[in-house]
């Protein structure tokens, strides 16, 4: 019997819709750079994208080029429920990744078995293409 | 100067508390359920539903006021509100309808909660056909959830997960101290026979359960069920008039700020600055109490994990050690160090995002808990200790 339920929602990849506030960071993406905004007068990072900065809530500010380069602050290993999208993936990880430029991400970690994930481990970003327009930022050991 | 909140200190009290059954597929509208669980308070409270003038519901709420107004007899409203941040409003609902009836706003106020959210009760994607908000979203994904779900992390206990897992890497905190949560609070179901979830656990029937999102397995999450609670709320003066002992708002306190809604901005900061412990402190303070004069604890039992970081959050003990508070039953309702959520919460009695505890924490100040704790004569109810959020102190009159 056909679960309705089921089909009525999703199967395609969820995908992040650029906006305004932060189509730079798709662009920057799509060519294979990873950017976060930057406060022009504080010098403090910020991500995820918003107008002002966080800290001396100036408005000038510019995206600058991240290192990549990360340290595993937490993660889980996902056995579902989740999307019907993700369900051929089960189990996943998903890991909140401090970037050295001090922001958070999250994100995967490519091609890394679930036990060999540490608190602190190094990772760097890679580009994973979601559509002709989107490109993912994933995670790999170095 | 006066603390922030002193003003409604006292001045408003539960009168009434109503509610649904609770089970995993009642097959039954939430408007429906609604209105039973808002006659049903209205019955024990001994008013009439043509007088409530206030409203206050979560901005979740699927059931709005222009639903409700006709089936309550058109009663002339003077006070409406919601409020948002899901669970993290479960008790702002209760400090909210404080103020109104401290501001003169509004002399009888309704609170309420309905949930069709068992996996036999999703009757279609709109935001009344029952279900979970996730399974809702849009394939393209213009706001804050497009950090997150494109990369899996798709619902509440994926996020959760990942914050128990600091939690542990910080203070390891262990599986079996999320265990002792389940099983504690599980034990309060058994003695219920409102709870859905009444088979007795053990901490290895816990560990034997399904992996959800490491850490946390199944019976660290709360269930997901059917059924409505609600709540009235008038002044403590008028309260000791009516059919039961009025359970007086002693405080209420409400923070924001430190959080965003979703984890991208949610590790920055030192824990001690996040809403829930904030909200204690300013509860605590403007209530001229501290922790330990607490008798019954009601907290957001969403995830078990969640309650030990809340034991913390509201200065039961230091932070890193609700863990080893929770162990040899730290949580039960006879003899533990806080009883808490002594119906079975939403680990175990049913989901009404919250409502359900607060319903309790009356019972446990009327003294008709059915695992009442001896001589209780204030009961702390939490909302989420994740993103904003508040909490209100009740007490016995
Ligand atoms: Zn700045």
């Amino acid at each position: 019997m056909p679960d309705l339920r089921e089909r009525a929602l999703t199967r395609d990849r969820p995908r992040p819709q650029p906006t305004l506030d932060d189509v730079e960071f798709f662009e920057a993406t799509a060519r294979g750079e990873l950017r976060f905004q930057r406060c022009s007068d504080c010098q403090t990072w910020r991500h995820y994208p918003r107008p002002v900065c966080p800290e001396c809530q100036s408005p000038r500010f510019s995206w600058e080029l991240s290192s990549g380069r990360g340290r595993i602050y937490t993660w889980s290993v996902v056995h579902g429920p989740t999307l019907p999208a993700f369900r051929d993936d089960l189990p996943y990880n998903v890991v909140d990744v401090l970037m050295e430029e001090g922001v958070h991400f999250q994100s995967q970690v490519l091609d890394c078995p679930a036990d060999e994930i540490t608190a602190d481990m190094q990772v760097e970003a890679v580009f994973v293409p979601l559509d002709e327009e989107i490109t993912l930022i994933k995670f790999r050991r170095p | 100067m006066t603390h922030t909140g002193q003003k409604i200190q006292d001045r408003a009290a539960i009168a009434g508390i109503g509610r649904t059954p609770y089970g995993k597929a009642l097959g039954r509208s939430e408007v429906d359920m609604a209105f039973e669980a808002i006659f049903d308070a209205c019955e024990d409270a001994g008013i009439s539903p043509r007088e409530i003038d206030g409203i206050v519901r979560y901005d979740m709420e699927s059931v709005d006021e222009e639903q409700l107004l006709a089936g309550l007899g058109n009663p002339d409203l003077s006070y409406f509100l919601g409020t948002g941040w899901g669970g993290g409003g479960a008790a702002a609902v209760l400090v909210h309808a404080a103020v109104g009836i401290a501001s003169g706003m509004a002399n009888t106020i309704l609170v309420y909660r309905s949930r069709a959210r068992g996996k036999q009760s999703v009757f279609g994607k709109a935001s009344n056909l029952g279900g979970r908000f996730w399974e809702r979203l849009d394939r393209d994904l213009p706001g804050i959830d497009k950090w997150h779900v494109p990369q899996g992390i798709v619902t509440p206990f994926h996020e959760m997960a990942m914050i128990t897992k600091r939690h542990q890497i910080d203070y390891g905190t262990t599986e079996d101290q999320f265990a002792e949560v389940a099983v504690a609070i599980r034990e309060h179901a058994v003695r219920n026979p409102e709870a859905v979830m009444r088979m007795p656990m053990t901490i290895a029937d816990h560990h034997a359960s399904r992996m959800i999102s490491e850490p946390l397995r199944l019976f660290d999450c709360n269930i997901e069920t059917d059924g409505a609670c609600a709540l009235i709320v008038t002044s403590t003066e008028r309260a000791r008039d009516l059919r039961h002992p009025p359970a007086v708002i002693r405080a209420g306190a409400l923070a924001a700020g430190s959080h965003h809604r979703r984890l991208p901005a949610m590790f920055p900061r030192n824990r001690d600055e996040d809403s829930a412990a904030r909200t204690g402190r300013r509860l605590f303070e403007s209530a001229g109490l501290a922790p330990s004069d607490i008798d019954c604890a009601f907290f957001y039992d969403f995830f078990t994990s969640l309650v030990i970081i809340a034991l913390e959050d509201y200065g039961f003990c230091k932070r890193g050690e609700g863990g080893p508070f929770v162990e040899n039953g730290g949580l039960s309702w006879n003899g533990g160090r806080l009883p808490t959520n002594t119906n079975g919460g939403q680990l175990s009695e049913a989901f009404i995002h919250g409502l359900n505890n607060s319903l309790e924490a009356v019972r446990q100040i009327r003294g008709t808990s059915r695992s009442q704790v001896e001589g209780c004569e204030l009961a702390l109810v939490a909302g989420a200790n994740t993103d904003p959020t508040g909490a209100v102190i009740l007490r016995r009159d």
